[in-house]
């Protein structure tokens, strides 16, 4: 059990991980993989943030005078994921722009149907 | 078939990655560089909220290309989205119930201020420019449900949008100018820690990507809800 409770967070942010990584293996609708994508970009955020916790920290905001520098977690995987979460706006963005596209020109959402994609 | 080769593979990047993660024990502290910026950020940049400082004080150079990578996508989007032809307006969309106009109605303003407020209290509490951009995208979100018929201005969404990137790059030069000559640094005063005039350019950067995501993240709101309606 204390293996369980030591590992909680990689566990749970390994298992989005997982869960996003088979979407894109095994499905076949683009609206699907698209959120396959997400659920794997927030998986990996969650790795980022948990390995860079310290057991008992607080949030590193000096927001009340009592709080001291010794117990804060660390800033830098909060800042990467800061700009992580970002870029994965962005590129959801684009994925569901390309998928609105690839809907107009082949009329359907599943990638086995579209023919046109092969040469 | 499929499936059982995907679950194959997921094994082997499973191993992979605890075996990996195994060297790495939960909640001991890792890096140096963490304690460092901890330590010494309230001293070096004056806002209290550490990754604040990291993001717009040590690494703003970094933040600039971030805001480059969200500028390139909203453009490539509206790219893709225009070579598809366009929707031709949103006219089969039911228009919204009664609840969601008056809610918009109330609530519009409200959520505003609340997206000005987090990205102008970035350096003093969570929060900052791109959290404060998504939340008044959400505002122009809940307009364009509430109300099929309407549309933001483009012109002046690119407008806010090129005005405050060219604010987060001016400010920049700036520091190349006045301050320690070396771009994006600090040429205002630190001010007092844990008040709203602090910082020095922490807060100006931050009210600009703030305004910048806010009207990109709209216009991408814009082009997707123009395609669908």
């Amino acid at each position: 059990m204390s293996f369980l409770h030591d590992y909680v967070y990689y566990i749970g942010a390994f298992g989005l991980v997982a869960v996003g990584l088979l979407i894109l293996l095994v499905k076949r609708n683009l609206i699907k993989l698209i959120i396959g994508l997400s659920i794997l970009d927030t998986g990996v955020n969650m790795l980022l943030i948990s390995v860079g916790y310290i057991t008992g920290g607080t949030a590193p905001i000096f927001s009340r005078p009592g709080l001291s520098e010794g117990g804060m977690v660390d800033p830098v995987p909060q800042a990467l994921v800061l700009t992580a979460i970002v870029i994965g706006v962005a590129i959801l963005a684009l994925a569901l722009g390309l998928a609105v596209r690839f809907y107009k020109n082949c009329g359907t959402l599943d990638l086995r149907t579209a023919k046109e994609l092969k040469w | 078939m499929r499936l059982a080769v995907g679950l194959i593979l997921l094994a082997v990047i499973g191993v992979g990655i605890a075996v990996s993660l195994g060297g790495i024990p939960f909640g001991a502290p890792k890096t140096v560089i963490g304690d460092h910026y901890v330590d010494s950020a309230r001293d070096d940049t004056g806002a209290t909220n550490v990754v604040t400082s990291v993001v717009v004080g040590y690494r703003a150079f970094d933040t600039l290309g971030e805001v480059t990578v969200l500028f390139v996508a909203a453009l490539g989007l509206g790219a893709v989205l225009a070579a598809a032809g366009g929707g031709g307006g949103r006219s089969g969309v039911e228009p919204a119930s009664l609840i969601l106009r008056v809610g918009n109605a109330f609530l519009f303003p409200l959520i505003l201020l609340f997206g000005a407020y987090i990205f102008s209290h970035g350096h003093l509490t969570p929060g900052g420019g791109f959290q404060g951009g998504a939340i008044i995208a959400s505002a122009f979100l809940l307009v364009y449900l509430s109300s099929p018929g309407k549309r933001i201005s483009a012109t002046r969404a690119r407008a806010t949008e090129s005005l405050s990137g060219l604010v987060f790059v001016v400010v920049g030069l700036l520091g190349l100018t006045l301050g320690a000559h070396n771009f994006l640094a600090n040429f205002l005063p630190k001010g007092v820690p844990n008040t709203l005039f602090s910082a020095g350019i922490i807060p100006v950067v931050y009210c600009a990507i703030g305004l910048k995501v806010g009207s990109e993240l709209a216009g991408v709101v814009d082009g997707l809800m123009e395609e669908t309606g």
